[in-house]
């Protein structure tokens, strides 16, 4: 998909079924991302998400290009991710709430996702952490024998903390199976890439480490996917690590409750126009792939299942007082005594 | 500049201040953190106006990289320069710590006395409302490795009494501050120069029948308890300010005249502060003591995000236990 929503027609898509699953998680993580930043302020959320907004094309073909045995470490900007890889929106939305129905009995929530049957095997809100255990992930796929791959996302801040770069070597010498996804929307809070980095090519910062490292216009969901799919063929083959520098802009504040006014207005509206949701209802619709009646008929059912997601939240139970000694260790008893 | 002046402040604010203040009289004095510079001024906004004021070269803004936010503060400080590192969640320390403990704590007595690293590390107690990677009261750990200075202040004036007195002190401080007090308990501040000495409780609250001893944002939990309490018991309450060094005179003279006490804090009670604040006044006032000292501090378990699920002192817990504490049958009359 080019930027004027035009795909070249030799380069491979998804099937149409995928193409609409894309579709469809992104504008869920929009109204997710939205309906909560709406209830925190309403007070009726202790606290807002960690908006997606300009990730969502990333989000979505990395849901299309992981497989089922694949594992995912978010981040606290979960949201998309965890969509990705199929987690209800009811149960990601209830952890938010902080209810037994949420992916993580409301002990975690929204900065810690958990759900490892599909695969989300951790969600962190340290900045750069989740990447050394991608580490250690993808030598328990190696020692498995296993042909699954590891995504691991975080910012282009991460890329600050030395711990990531331990992890990029690591994952290099040993030629684990790991996709390092950076996620660049040009921001760590109030700081634009720009002025934290020396060097602000991230992938080519990585490169050096002996790892194929790419950039890819993460705007674009069609080139995204290719990339991604590429390079976790590879770590299911024994080809060893990749870092993918998806290259997009984050539309909103940090947080869905936080001010941005110091986002450049024009560098933002450059941005706007490559909203990836939109960009890609065009061209599904211009391609002839999915028609306009299919396209309202996604946009309804993401509605009705937010608005679900949402009730079902709300009407969880909280957690009882006592279950707060419960998993602290694997006994689940009162320790520190016996 | 006089202490005479006042200005009614938040903790923010009053941290503003005392950095200014400190900015305005000695050049060394260097700040490095995320997010610090202007316009934010730091994520709670306690460096606003500082890098306008003072310029970027001596308020600078980082990437994230606590471990050489951290470590470049030890540098700087070996190198003469009086550098307050600010890491914004407590948690965060967790990178840091090689840097602190390893190094800023240990490396006067590794030079035989050569080496002076006067530095100061900022940071918060974050909140449940983030989970348990933004929450953590972590002073018991920062108190366990000699050479490092431990601060808790529980409000405005204190705080920027405390941090230049820190500042200006010769060892590594870990100065910390809660994001709960952050902005809800203003108080009157001195706008110049002035100093508390580090290691000298208060005595907020004057009484007969128990002490409490607390610091940091359990203080007003602990206030508001005795409030409540004020028909029933007469409370003492020390806000021990300090941690390292710790006021001991101040909590033996109270608890010899009321010969009851509890530690109240929010970071967990096992193997907290509380602990050793409790044997160190059994081993002088064993004998003296109506009842052994009492602990309330937060559950054996990481901070939760529900907020059914609290672990940390609030105030009916603490009402609780002073009750509990005050009827208990004196073990000396048992004797
Ligand atoms: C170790 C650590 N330091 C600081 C923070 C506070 N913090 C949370 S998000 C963030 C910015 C991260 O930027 P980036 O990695 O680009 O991710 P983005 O939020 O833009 O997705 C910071 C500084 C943190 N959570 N962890
Ligand atoms: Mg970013």
């Amino acid at each position: 998909m080019q930027e004027n929503g035009e795909t070249q027609a030799t380069e491979a898509i998804p099937s149409r079924e995928e193409l609409e699953w894309m579709y469809s998680i992104m504008l869920l993580a929009k109204a997710g991302d939205e309906r909560a930043a709406a209830e925190a302020r309403e007070g009726r959320l202790q606290a807002a998400l960690y908006p997606v907004r300009g990730l969502e094309g990333v989000c979505a073909a990395l849901g299309v290009a992981m497989q089922a045995n694949d594992q995912m470490i978010s981040s606290y900007r979960n949201l998309g991710d965890a969509l990705s890889r199929g987690i209800p929106l009811r149960t990601i939305i209830a952890e938010a709430y902080g209810r037994l129905g949420g992916t993580s009995k409301g002990k975690g929530g929204t900065m810690h996702l958990t759900d490892n049957e599909r695969g989300l095997v951790t969600t962190t809100g340290v900045v750069g952490s989740g990447l050394p255990m991608a580490v250690g992930l993808g030598l328990a796929a190696q020692l498995d024998g296993a042909d699954r791959a590891i995504v691991v996302t975080f910012g282009d801040g991460s890329t600050s903390i030395g711990s990531a770069h331990e992890a990029f070597n690591l994952a290099a010498l040993w030629n684990l199976p790991v996709v390092f996804v950076c996620q660049n929307n040009q921001w760590g809070e109030h700081t634009p890439l720009s002025s934290y980095a020396a060097n602000p090519n991230l992938a080519e910062r990585v490169a050096s480490y002996g790892m194929a490292s790419e950039q890819v216009d993460g705007f674009d969901p069609m080139a995204t996917w290719r990339t991604l799919d590429r390079a976790l063929a590879k770590a299911r083959s024994g080809g060893g690590p990749s870092f993918v520098e998806c290259l997009t802009y984050r539309l909103t504040g940090h947080s869905g409750l936080s001010d941005y006014s110091y986002v450049p207005e024009a560098e933002l509206a450059a941005a706007l126009e490559r909203d990836p949701a939109p960009n890609m209802r065009r061209w599904l619709e211009s391609s002839g792939l999915v028609d306009a009646g299919r396209l309202a008929e996604i946009e309804a059912e993401v509605e009705a299942t937010a608005d679900e997601a949402f009730a079902f939240a709300q009407e969880s139970p909280p957690p009882h007082p006592d279950e707060l000694t419960d998993d602290v260790y694997a006994s689940g008893e009162g320790i520190p005594f016996r | 500049m006089s202490e005479e002046q006042t200005e009614k402040m938040t903790i923010v604010a009053a941290l503003n201040s005392a950095l200014d203040v400190a900015l305005g009289l000695d050049e060394r004095v260097i700040m490095m953190g995320e997010d610090i510079a202007d316009p934010i001024g730091g994520v709670m906004k306690a460096t606003k106006g500082l890098s306008t004021k003072y310029g970027e070269d001596r308020v600078r803004a980082t990437p994230i990289v606590e471990q050489t936010i951290v470590g470049s503060a030890v540098g700087a400080a070996m190198g003469g320069y009086r550098p307050v590192a600010e890491i914004m969640f407590m948690d965060f320390l967790c990178q840091a710590m090689d840097q602190i403990i390893n190094h800023a704590a240990k490396s006067r007595f590794m030079s035989g006395g050569h080496t002076t690293v006067p530095l100061v590390v900022r940071a918060m107690v974050g909140s449940s409302n983030f989970g348990a990677q933004h929450s953590q009261a972590l002073e018991a750990w920062f108190m366990h490795t000699p050479g490092l200075k431990v601060v808790m202040p529980s409000n405005p004036y204190d705080t920027k009494g405390l941090l230049l007195s820190s500042i200006f002190d010769d060892d590594p401080v870990i100065f910390i501050e809660n994001m709960a007090m952050s902005y809800s308990v203003p108080g009157m501040v001195p706008t110049g120069d002035y100093r508390i000495p580090l290691g000298e409780a208060a005595v907020l609250q004057e009484g007969e029948d128990v002490t409490v001893i607390t610091y940091g944002a359990e203080v007003h939990t602990v206030m508001a308890a005795a409030e409540s309490l004020v028909d029933e018991m007469s409370v003492e309450v020390i806000d021990l300010r300090t941690l390292v060094p710790l006021d001991l005179t101040t909590c033996l003279e109270s608890v010899t005249k009321t010969r009851r006490a509890i530690v109240v804090h929010g970071s967990t009670q096992f193997c907290g502060p509380g602990a050793e604040i409790a044997t160190l006044i059994t081993d002088e006032l064993f004998g003296a003591l109506d009842v052994p000292v009492a602990r309330l501090g937060g559950t054996y378990t990481p901070i939760a995000f529900a907020k059914e699920l609290e672990s940390l002192p609030t105030e009916d817990k603490v009402v609780a236990a002073l009750r509990e504490l005050v009827e208990r049958p004196s073990v000396a009359r048992q004797r």
